[in-house]
């Protein structure tokens, strides 16, 4: 029996996401004594998959065909499914990302386990039940969720759980081949498209963003919300009624029907605070908002608050996190 | 070609969340119930091609107990030609998936669609799940479908851009913005949606694998600290300081 983690890489590097997932399966594999093990996919190194030890992975299985660089859902869920059956995992953790949440679906079915995504804390066992709370309703509630089969898949919530660094420690990385053919990779993608973005910084996986709404009163003004963005090196996002009438492009729009994000900062500059609006943000662990209106609902939400007006309080605060070095 | 839509009956997006005295359940009372945003994406688009091709049917499918056939009449209203609905509560996500391939089976359907999830649940997991079972590829989630003969091309999203993606019928795909301008019930809609055929069937499949143990509201917010205006400068070392977040 062992715990398997699910862990996504991209031009080498292992997603940030993907060291909390990996950090939260070796603690659920220390829970039920037993170890960890990671297998990878997209763009990996050895060496960067080697320091998952740091985050208690004590082995990694990663196969190096060339067309697992892309997402493609068939030959990803297989290559899982075949390192669950060699590892005998009875719970295998992965992000909830596009990907994760996609390849846990249809592994779900295919190993017969309980899967519950949306997972925001390390899971009880107790009395002979495993359980594990997630987020439900767009945010606006919790629900502790029981998994009732032998075998349990759980899809993380970025930014729910820290990330372990014990330093010096490394995982063991050994080849493995789940005998994928062309069928398996019958929806491969023809092409993959990456966004530009603000200072580099991807909006699902920013520990910081600077979001505007129909407040800022034009595209043209958004250099204000890039600036401060890029001084604190956070993601910029945007409300739906700014992306509805095209002043930011929809993958920036946060909320019910948008991205959810949990950053650790989220700074709201000109957005009123729509139950819909609050719903992709309110998992954010601080919130700033920042409005002319000192009746925005936004404020009941918010952790700070400023009643001004953006154009002159933006600025400043790009200013002042300049001058903080 | 054969579309089935599959529809959930979620909250409306403005309810104020609240549970039953023993938090195992949503509280109903009050609430005003909609088509789950995400699934009109997948209903409109589903009318697009239909029209597009000249030909075809849409079915309108929604697992759920009697209260939600208004919305079925609604997406009736919109265009679909004919719906189903299984007659019992949504336990899970798989329980679900289940009603849905084995409809999909029996009816032969080409293209499946739903959105990516739905805003009460929010699980994420329906479409992957029907695909697994049928053993037919996913999309999901798709921000753009276009047909040709039984061909189909998706824009999938993936965190921080898009991949294209070709697929042949049958296949599922989740759909979400910006795929189509998602339609409202005119009054000739409204007036036909009475009496196309809404079939009701009894649910198949084995048991759901997971099961809410208690509902809670996320914990309050202590309140906001003001920073006055002129004084903005003092926000970031509190965020430095005292908050510690930059």
């Amino acid at each position: 029996m062992s715990v398997l983690v699910v862990v996504e890489c991209d031009g080498g590097e292992v997603k940030k996401s993907s060291l909390e997932v990996a950090s939260y399966g070796s603690q659920v594999a220390q829970m039920l004594g037993t170890t960890a093990t990671a297998v990878a996919v997209g763009e990996a190194t050895e060496a960067n998959l080697a320091q998952l030890g740091e985050q208690g992975i004590t082995k990694v299985l990663y196969d190096a065909e060339p067309r697992l660089k892309d997402f493609v859902n068939g030959a990803y869920t297989k290559l899982i499914a075949a390192a669950a059956q060699q590892e005998d995992a009875k719970v295998i953790v992965l992000a909830n990302s596009n990907i994760g949440a996609a390849v846990g679906s249809r592994l779900s079915v295919r190993l017969q386990a309980s899967l519950v995504t949306n997972v925001i804390e390390l899971p009880k066992n107790e009395g002979g039940q495993f359980t594990v709370k997630r987020g439900a309703f767009s945010g606006k509630a919790l629900a502790d969720v029981v998994l009732s089969s032998d075998r349990k898949i759980l899809a993380v919530k970025k930014n729910s759980i820290e990330a372990l660094h014990e330093a010096g420690k490394t995982a063991q990385v050994e080849s493995f081949s789940a005998q994928l053919t062309d069928a398996d990779f019958a929806d491969a993608p023809k092409q993959v498209i990456m966004q530009e973005q603000t200072g580099g910084v991807l909006l699902p996986e920013a520990d910081k963003v600077v979001s505007g709404g129909r407040g800022m009163k034009g595209p043209e003004n958004w250099n204000l919300i890039e600036d401060l963005a890029k001084a604190l090196g956070a993601a910029t996002a945007c409300s739906k009624p700014v992306s509805d009438v095209d002043w930011r492009p929809h993958h920036e729009h946060v909320g019910q029907t948008g991205i959810t994000v949990s950053p650790n900062l989220y700074i709201a500059c000109g957005i009123s605070g729509a139950i819909q609006h609050l719903a992709g943000v309110n998992s954010s662990k601080v919130i700033v908002v920042i409005n002319k209106d000192p009746e925005a609902p936004f404020f009941k939400a918010a952790d700070y608050g400023i009643v001004g007006d953006v154009f002159d309080v933006l600025p400043k605060l790009t200013q002042a996190v300049k001058e903080l070095g | 070609m054969k579309f089935l839509v599959c529809i959930s009956n979620v909250p409306d997006t403005t309810t104020k969340i609240a549970f039953t005295p023993d938090n195992k359940e949503f509280n109903k009372a009050g609430v005003q119930f909609v088509i789950n945003p995400w699934d009109e994406y997948a209903l409109t688009r589903a009318i697009e091609l239909k029209e597009a091709q000249g030909g075809g049917t849409v079915t309108v499918l929604n697992v759920g107990e009697a209260d939600t056939e208004p919305n079925i009449r609604k997406a009736l209203a919109i265009g679909a030609d004919d719906a189903i609905r299984v007659n019992a509560f949504p336990k899970d996500a798989f329980f679900v998936a289940q009603q849905i391939a084995s409809i999909a089976k029996d009816g032969g359907y080409d293209v499946i669609l739903m959105g990516k999830e739905s805003i009460d649940y929010n699980g994420f997991q329906v479409h992957g799940m029907v695909g697994e079972l049928l053993g037919i590829p996913t999309v999901a989630p798709a921000m753009k479908l276009d047909m040709s003969g039984n061909t189909a091309t998706l824009e999938r999203e993936i965190e921080g851009g898009k991949e294209i993606v070709e697929v042949n019928t049958p296949f599922v795909a989740s759909c979400q913005q910006p795929m189509c301008e998602p339609r409202i019930p005119n009054m000739r809609g409204i007036m036909t949606a009475r009496t196309k055929p809404l079939k009701v069937v009894e649910p198949v499949g084995d048991a759901p694998r997971t099961e809410v143990a208690v509902y809670a509201l996320p914990p309050k917010k202590e309140g906001v600290k003001l920073i006055p205006a002129e004084n903005a400068g003092e926000l970031i070392k509190l965020l430095r300081n005292e908050a510690k977040v930059i």
